[in-house]
Formats: structure tokens, sequence, C-alpha cells
């Protein structure tokens, strides 16, 4: 694997990934990955469909046990946790899903308080409103509160879908292909508000994605995953200077689809 | 894909079906080209089923006695299952009774028998009728919201959401439902036998001029405590089994909108079978008690 150093290396260890192996059925999806997230810092994995991306950031957050290898968060063995802990954990980790996965029986205010009412208990109906309306105006759509998610556009449903996360002010942010399925413009939207909580938030990120420009907007490093390995990791320019024909090929095809 | 089946004297029977290409292949490993017979592959597939469904049963008991409980989404979801059924309810219940009433004069009116009407139907009414009816309906109605619902929470990647949120979603989809589903069933079922009743004496007091405390009296005189006990008990045992099979299968739905459709299906067919088979039992056992 080619690896440029990171910029973050002297910073705080929050993800460490050693040699993660996953199969389904036979089929071998991880292939012994190594990956670090650095304390603040924007990690991108880029990679095709199906090349495992999802399931890497699956297994971060102990939705997936792995075969073999080690993930620990926040210094923490993800995969033997007992499962108390394993909750404890996760609500310093926040969860973007790339269907945005809102409760469709519930209002957006609804989404929101969930998470904050099972994980804070205590909390003054005074204080859940002002937590769900800070978070609301934080990602631009305080007017939905009272809203159903079927009546939000896609991008909003993935701003609502980020908003539910941030509510418990996670360290840890997990994006699965945030600028999936909506239109361009929408995308940078989605771009700068990824930015925007990592600096508002202090949150250190992994983002999945197969789009070149959430790439370049959001990652201070990307990791580019090729037949469940990653072949490159360092910054954008360095990933892409490179003559390997899959890297290029990824590259050619992105920029010819966005043209 | 035709099937044909080959009998070898002394061997098991075995199933296997040819392809468009007329090639002889088993329904179990059809890639591999082995010849794994399809009766063991389903067999094997029950069992496993039986197992994870044990499983599941045991995390149930596990989860709904240990705290935090989810005691607002157990009255929601009590609400969607008693309130939501009502209508229904009390239309079957009311038209059971007038019909079954109807069809049973006849042949009472030929010996002279009809002042036995009220006492023959309370006794169908509240021994079989009213806890069969109302297990059947609320499989129909409300099993198969529960399979298509989870099974869309978890297509949706719904119930995945809740796990990463720091919430249990075992606790708070499964234990809450089974948990109404339980409750609820008998709480209908006498619901259902008080509709029933009504039904029926609007029929006898239309044709035989039957006073109300006549009637009420006559239907319960040959009621005994065993018959209201037995009645209630296999309300809870039909509620749990639509709540398990519908959280079962709508938890365990396969990625994809057909998922969703078969556990909804699943649920109804599943548990309308063992409705049917926990009623021979409790049926049997009542009568050993009596």
């Amino acid at each position: 694997m080619d690896k440029e150093i990171s910029p973050e290396q002297g910073k705080k260890k929050v993800i460490s990934i050693r040699n993660l192996n996953k199969a389904f059925e036979g089929n071998q999806v991880l292939r012994g990955i190594n990956l670090d997230l650095y304390e603040g810092e924007n990690v991108v994995v880029l990679g095709r469909s199906g090349s495992g991306k999802s399931v890497l950031i699956k297994i971060i957050s102990g939705l997936l046990k792995q075969d073999k290898g080690s993930v620990q968060v926040m210094d923490e063995e993800v995969g033997t946790l007992p499962v108390k802990d394993l909750q404890k954990l996760r609500q310093r980790i926040g969860f973007s899903f790339q269907s945005s996965a809102l409760y469709d029986g519930m209002t957006v205010k609804e989404n929101l308080e969930f998470p904050l009412v099972r994980n804070k208990r205590g909390l003054s109906n005074k204080q859940v409103q002002q937590a769900v309306e800070q978070v609301l105006h934080d990602v631009g759509l305080l007017q939905t509160m009272n809203q159903m998610p079927a009546e939000l556009s896609g991008g909003q449903k993935k701003r609502i879908g980020i908003a539910r996360t941030l509510i418990l002010n996670p360290e840890i942010m997990l994006y699965d292909e945030p600028t999936g399925g909506i239109d361009p413009v929408t995308c940078v939207e989605i771009n700068h508000l990824i930015n925007k909580v990592r600096q508002q938030y202090k949150t250190s990120s992994i983002i999945i994605t197969h789009d070149l420009t959430c790439a370049k907007m959001t990652g201070n490093r990307i990791a580019m995953l090729i037949d469940g390995k990653i072949s490159r990791e360092g910054s954008f320019d360095y990933v892409f200077d490179t003559n390997d024909a899959d890297v290029k090929g990824f590259y050619n095809y992105n920029f010819i689809t966005q043209q | 894909m035709p099937a044909i089946t080959r009998v070898i004297i002394n061997q098991p029977v075995v199933i296997y079906f040819t392809n468009e290409c007329g090639i002889m292949q088993n329904n179990a490993n059809i890639s591999e080209g082995k010849t794994r017979p399809v009766f063991a592959e389903r067999i094997l597939q029950f069992l496993n089923a039986l197992s994870a469904i044990h499983r599941f049963i045991g995390r149930f008991f596990k989860e709904a006695f240990s705290p935090p409980y989810e005691i607002r989404e157990v009255i929601r979801q009590c609400f969607n299952v008693g309130y939501k059924s009502l209508a229904i309810i009390t239309l079957t219940g009311f038209i059971t009774g007038i019909v079954f009433t109807k069809q049973s004069r006849p042949s009472l009116s030929e010996f002279g028998a009809t002042s036995w009407l009220p006492s023959l139907i309370s006794i169908a009414i509240i021994r079989a009728l009213s806890p069969l009816i109302t297990a059947l309906i609320a499989a129909g109605k409300i099993g198969s919201n529960i399979g298509a619902e989870l099974g869309s929470m978890n297509v949706t990647e719904q119930i995945d959401a809740m796990e990463v949120s720091g919430t249990n979603p075992f606790k708070f989809l499964i234990v809450s439902r089974v948990v109404a589903t339980t409750c609820m069933l008998p709480v209908l079922m006498v619901y259902a036998a008080f509709v029933g009743l009504m039904g029926a004496f609007l029929n006898v007091h239309q044709n035989e001029l039957t006073s109300f405390t006549t009637f009420i009296h006559d239907a319960f005189v040959r009621i005994s405590f065993l018959d209201i006990f037995a009645s209630v008990a296999k309300s809870i045992v039909y509620g749990f089994t639509i709540g398990i099979i519908g959280c079962y299968l709508g938890y365990n739905a396969s990625r994809g909108t057909v998922g969703v459709g078969k556990a909804a299906n699943s649920t109804v067919v599943i548990s309308m079978f063992l409705i049917f088979i926990e009623e021979m039992i409790i049926v049997q056992i009542v009568n050993l008690l009596r």
C-alpha cells in the first residue's frame, strides 16, 4: 500500500483499525484493512459500490462483527465489548445512514428527541426542546420541526439524519454515502455541512463515498479502497497522483460522469 | 421448473428439479452440482428456524423483565392493537352472534328446545368462537401490520439507526409489541363475546320475545368460571403467538421490499396455523380439568 504520512499523526488516535478482515458466505469483502483516524480530522474512504466501504463503518459502529483483526474506538475494542458498554460507546459515535433511516412513524421533532430522551434521562422538556431547536438550526431546517419524514426532500432527510446524530454531541461521526442520491447543488450543501459539523462540534469523521467532489471538499485524508484493501492513502492530490490503473480509472470515471 | 420425484426402493424420496436446459439438479445446491436432498435441506431450515425463534423468545423474556421499561411505547402499542381493532371486532362479533343464533334455531325448534338458544349460544361464543375469531382477526390485522412495519424498518435501516444511537431496539420495538398483543387480546376477546351475545340477544328477542334479563340469566347459567378462565388463557396464548411471530419475522426480514411482503404474509399464515394447534391443545387440557 502507498501511504502518505498524515499531518495529524501527532494527535490522539480515536479509531485504530488493524488487519481487518470480513467475508460474507465465502465472499471476502475486506482483506487486511489498516486505518487510523486522528482527533479532529476527516478521513474519506473512497471506493466503488460493493467494495466494502459500508461494511467497514458498520464494523466500526458494532453493527457487524469482523472475522479477524482489531477495531479500537476511543481505546475500546469494539468486537469484544459487552452490550451495555457498546451502547455507551455508541453514544459517542454518530452514524449518518445512506438512506437517512429516519423513523417514518415520527415527526422530525420526535426523531430528534428519540435518542436524546433515551440516552440522557432526566432532561426537562424545555432542555429537550432547546436541544432539538439548536441542532435543527445548525443544519438549517428549523422550519421542518413538525413535518413527517415523508414530506421532506432527499437532501432534507440527509440533514435531519445528521441532526439526529448531532443531538448527542458525538466525538466521532461516521457518514455513509452522505451525498448519495441527491442533486449536485444539495451535495455541495451537504459537504459544507460536514465541514461545519467538524468545526462546530469538534468531531473526527470517517466519510464513506464514491463522490470525488465530496472527497475533495470534506477529506483531510483519503483512503482508496480497492478489492477490499486500502491501495493508497494520503491527501487527495497524493492519492490520485499515480499510474495505478484502478485508481486512475476511478478518477476518470468520476470526472466523465460529472461533465 | 418442473419437479420430478425419483423413488428408489429402500431409499428416501428425493425431489429433483430440471432446469431450462433439462439438466437434473436439486433445489438445495444447484451451483455446485451436489445432490443434497430437498427434504433434508427443508428439515435443516425448519430446525434452524425453530432454534432461532426459541432464542428470540428467550431474549424477549430477558429484555421484558430488565429495566429500563418502555412504558409509554407499551401504552402506545396497546392503543394501536386494542382501540384500533374495535371496529372490526364489533362488526365480526355482532354478525357472528346473529348468524350463529339464526343457524341454530331450526335444529333446536325441531325438538321444541328454542328456550335453550341462549345457553347454547353463550357456550359456543364464550368457550370457542370469541377467542378464535378475535385471534384470527388479530392475526390478519395486527400480525400482518407488525410483520410489515418491522420488516420495512429493517429494510430501511431504521432498526440499525436505533441500535447505533444507543437505544435497545429489541426492547423498544419487540417487547412493547409482544406485551401489547398479549395484554390486549383477552380484552378484545371479552369485548367480542359481549358484542356477540348482544347480537344473539337481538335475534332471540325478535323471534322469541325473550327479555334481556332472562336472556342473560339463561346465557350464563351453564357458563362456569373454568370456561371464562380458559378463554382468557387462550387469548393470552394467542396474543403472545401473534406478537412474537410478527416481531420475529419482521425483525429478521431479508433486505428488500419482497422481504417486507413475505414477513407480513408469513406472519398471518404461521400465526393462524399455530392458533389452531394451540386451540386443539388447550381444549384437550380444559376437558381434562372439567
